[in-house]
């Protein structure tokens, strides 16, 4: 936080609804990945300058002979962040199930962002083995946020089938194309009482700021910072965007005009 | 029929992340993971389709031939 906005009144910058997911607060609504970055050096300092409290991770094997990709645990204090492993890769409800239960494995939660993904080209979701994968999971406990597309449809039958948080995206994964249909994004978020978290497809702060506009609860994000070609500022770029965003959501913006207003008094011209 | 029986085996073969490898007859999980140099509060290890959740037992869990173990753990993602 930057000196100047202690001086503000806090009503200016108090959020009147606490980021709440499953009973569990959240400091901020901003949440990062933790693939794809130069070196973990760099990785630690984007998530610390993004401000974020959840990271996510993701399941893989380790790597026996070799070792050059050590578990990113050497590296990320599981005490200063609230990790949630992903099932990206599943392309099964089967592969996905299993992934989630080796990950809470791990005895750090039971919390687990879901993935099937349906198509290696676009990496959109296959959203009848995402439901699937949610009923079960969510039947054996697990807090389910679920990454889906921007059908409101799969959004209702995901919040029934047990998701604590539903995630559609803004545009595909590692796309960068910013929020392809702000309409559907509001409707979901308007018609759903669980959170709602875009995820994926915000490439630059503008597109976050635009996000969090439309009211939803926060977003994740990994290739907007991790590609980025200085990822710690553009961490704090985005920090601030999501910041920025929810404040102007909760200002509620100006209606839009298609004719100007003057800004300035229309009287006490001088007369020519 | 003494002479045609098999010896007592020496190895046990494993697949260990789809590779296959071989450890001394005998050998428990803990010791397998102790000479790959892994830490077993930092990885997760299924034992034929089956997650075991109690790292303590660990030492307890003698390997056998055929046992396809995976091994792992959390890496960068989003």
């Amino acid at each position: 936080m930057m000196g100047h906005t202690d001086v503000l009144p806090p009503q200016a910058s108090t959020d009147p609804h606490p980021f709440v997911i499953a009973d569990r607060e959240f400091r901020s609504r901003l949440m990062v990945g933790t693939g794809k970055y130069a070196s973990n050096e760099q990785m630690i300092d984007a998530i610390e300058a993004s401000g974020a409290e959840v990271v996510t991770v993701a399941v893989r094997r380790v790597d026996l002979d070799r070792k050059k990709d050590e578990g990113i645990l050497h590296h990320l204090d599981p005490a200063q962040f609230f990790l949630l492993a992903n099932t990206a890769g599943c392309y099964t409800a089967a592969e996905a199930i299993r992934y989630a239960r080796l990950a809470r494995a791990a005895g750090f939660n039971e919390w687990v962002k879901l993935e099937v993904i349906g198509d290696q080209q676009t990496l959109l979701p296959d959203t009848v083995g995402l439901l699937e994968a949610t009923k079960t999971l969510a039947g054996e406990g697990f807090k389910v946020m679920a990454y889906t597309n921007d059908d409101l449809i799969t959004a209702l039958r995901l919040e029934e089938a047990g998701a604590v948080a539903v995630m559609p995206l803004a545009s595909p994964i590692g796309s960068g194309l910013g929020m392809l249909n702000p309409y559907a994004i509001r409707t979901i978020k308007q018609r759903l009482s669980v959170p709602v978290i875009v995820d994926a497809g915000v490439g630059t702060a503008s597109d976050a700021c635009i996000v969090m506009e439309q009211g939803v609860d926060g977003i994740l994000m990994n290739t907007g910072i991790a590609a980025a070609s200085d990822p710690v500022r553009m961490a704090t770029a985005m920090r601030q965007a999501v910041e920025a965003g929810r404040l102007a959501y909760l200002a509620g913006r100006m209606p839009r005009r298609e004719v100007a207003v003057p800004s300035s008094p229309t009287t006490g011209m001088l007369s020519s | 029929m003494i002479g045609t029986e098999t010896p007592p085996a020496t190895v046990t073969l494993l697949t260990v992340n789809g590779d296959a490898r071989q450890v001394p007859a005998g050998s428990t999980l803990a010791e397998l993971l102790a000479s790959l140099d892994l830490d077993p509060r930092l990885v997760v290890v299924e034992r034929n389709g089956t997650i075991l959740r109690d790292r303590a037992s660990f030492g307890r869990v003698v390997l056998d031939d055929s046992d396809t173990l995976e091994i792992v753990h959390f890496v960068g993602g989003g």
